[in-house]
């Protein structure tokens, strides 16, 4: 079944160390070798991330992400496991999960 | 064998099994509503054939067989999970089968149904309502009426439940070592809120609670034949049988609720003690104490003495110092005020109170005006403690514990 980890970071978060580059391309490494991907990115910092909404018709595009929140979506994988204990386990050794927090949300399968 | 004596035979089976034969189908097919509904089909079938036909030699696999063969029928016509038959694999064995068999040799999984209905990725409420309605066999009326919750909203718990465990795939699998450890709080954390919901209810009036108690320590046992190296389930089944035992006493003729100072103590239930202390040292030796071991090892120092002054305090506050490194919480902190005022006198109990209710998570807390009012009448402040029990019985969650702090009150003040 295929799962997508959703790796949300903190803003302004002054006491956080965020994971570095290496243990993200560890991990990136250690998913691979299992042979569990089926994609995975990380995504430009917020700073290049723009904002779209449709509203009576009119289209607004805004400087930004898409929420005034503390929270950021930093990348994401897409993994085909067999359940969502194996999920969880890769979500948790994922560096990001020590300092944000992973969303592990399984994929509709639309076909 | 007569017609009625099989009938007889057949509903025994079923009382015991059902939980045995809705374990083993769900972690086969991955899909509790599905084991559920085959379950009862195999059951319907056999009322009708065994009269007839005789009881099987080994009946719960002759039902296990019966409801596999129906679930496949079904499967078969619902074009959605022809998808998932291959994957369902219905006809194999599982890779890693229960390790524990049953005496007629079929593998016992309910412990895998315990551990999927409490899987940490469900809803804590859902975990509740999944254990209650698959592993213990509750209808949803009754586990409605049990928590005082609408059915409606238990049905939705459910259905919402069930849908995660699908489309998330939650596994049907017990699981192994370092994960074991880590999931065995939240199941014992299920069967023990099974339990405090049963207990903190007025004994023996309504027989739905006092099912619910029963239906705890049935679980426990379960937990206790299938996990029986690990000593916090041993913990666990002691304390509930150490509570319980109190049962009988804990409710006055005129209904109200009895305190533990005044219970008659003859009419605890000595069987059950006796057995509650041997889980409790099962539950202390060879290693590091849990907290449900703990819990429990206090339980048995108040069945062991002969009244409240007899009690050993001075060890029950050793253990709630161990209690509140392990478990942390405002119902600890109070219950070692108590306890600290039994050993040291109501006065420094009541200071320690004082202090404890200077925190916020315990000011609000429901029994500071109770465990107050118990203090300062210990401590012969009677006026002060007509005016906490006033104020405890005012937000007292029962009738009969409403009933006796009055009672108190006007003791108190006449």
């Amino acid at each position: 079944m295929k799962y997508m980890l959703l790796i949300i970071g903190l803003f302004d978060d002054p006491t956080a160390e965020p994971p570095t580059a290496e243990a993200f391309q560890e991990y990136q490494k250690a998913l691979h070798d299992a042979g569990v991907v089926v994609d995975g990115n990380p995504l430009g910092d917020i700073e290049t991330a723009t904002t779209v909404r449709v509203r009576e018709g009119r289209r607004l595009v805004t400087d930004g992400p898409y929420a005034e929140t503390r929270e950021f979506v930093g990348g994401y994988h897409v993994i085909d496991v067999p359940d969502l204990d194996t999920a969880l386990d890769w979500a948790a050794r994922n560096p990001g999960s020590r300092f944000g927090r992973v969303e592990v949300r399984p994929i509709v399968d639309m076909a | 064998m007569s017609h009625g004596r099989v009938t007889g035979a057949v509903e025994e089976v079923f009382r015991e099994d059902r939980g045995r034969l809705v374990a083993i189908l769900a972690a086969r097919l991955g899909d509790l509503d599905l084991a559920e509904e085959v379950a009862s089909d195999a059951i319907e079938t056999a009322l009708r054939r065994w009269p007839v036909d005789g009881l099987p030699d080994r009946p719960l696999a002759w039902l296990v067989t019966t409801a596999k063969r129906r679930a496949i029928d079904r499967l078969r016509h619902d074009a959605v999970a022809q998808r998932h038959l291959a994957e369902l694999a219905v006809e194999a064995e599982p890779a890693a089968p229960a390790e524990v068999a049953g005496a007629d040799g079929l593998p016992d999984e309910r412990l895998t149904l315990i551990f999927t209905c409490c899987h940490p990725a469900l809803a804590p409420e859902a975990r509740l309502a999944l254990t209650l309605r698959h592993v213990a066999g509750l209808t949803t009326p009754e586990i409605a009426r049990a928590f005082l919750v609408p059915e409606p909203t238990v049905a939705q718990r459910l259905v919402r439940a069930k849908r995660k465990i699908r489309e998330s795939r939650i596994a049907f699998r017990v699981p192994e070592g370092a994960a074991l450890a880590d999931r065995l709080p939240d199941v014992l954390h299920v069967v023990y809120l099974v339990f405090a919901e049963g207990h903190t209810a007025s004994a023996g009036d309504d027989l739905v609670r006092a099912e619910l108690t029963a239906e705890a320590i049935r679980l426990a046992r379960i937990l206790r034949h299938l996990l029986p190296g690990q000593r916090e389930v041993a913990g666990l089944l002691a304390l509930l049988l150490l509570t319980g035992a109190r049962s009988a006493a804990r409710t006055g003729a005129d209904g109200a609720a009895v305190p533990l100072e005044e219970q008659d103590r003859t009419r605890w239930d000595a069987v059950a003690i006796a057995e509650g202390r041997d889980l409790v040292v099962t539950a202390l030796t060879g290693g590091d104490p849990g907290p449900y071991g703990v819990q429990a090892a206090i339980a048995a120092l108040h069945a062991e003495a002969p009244d409240l002054p007899g009690t050993d305090w001075p060890q029950i506050v050793a253990l709630y110092d161990v209690l509140r490194a392990l478990a942390p919480s405002p119902v600890v902190e109070l219950n070692r005020a108590v306890a600290v005022g039994m050993r040291d006198g109501p006065d420094v109990g009541l200071t320690l109170l004082d202090r404890l209710a200077g925190d916020a998570a315990l000011r609000a807390h429901p029994q500071v005006p109770a465990t107050r009012a118990e203090l300062l009448r210990r401590a012969g402040r009677t006026a002060e403690a007509a005016t906490a029990y006033r104020q405890a019985a005012d937000v007292a969650g029962t009738g009969p514990e409403r009933a006796y702090l009055s009672r108190r009150a006007a003791e108190c003040a006449p």
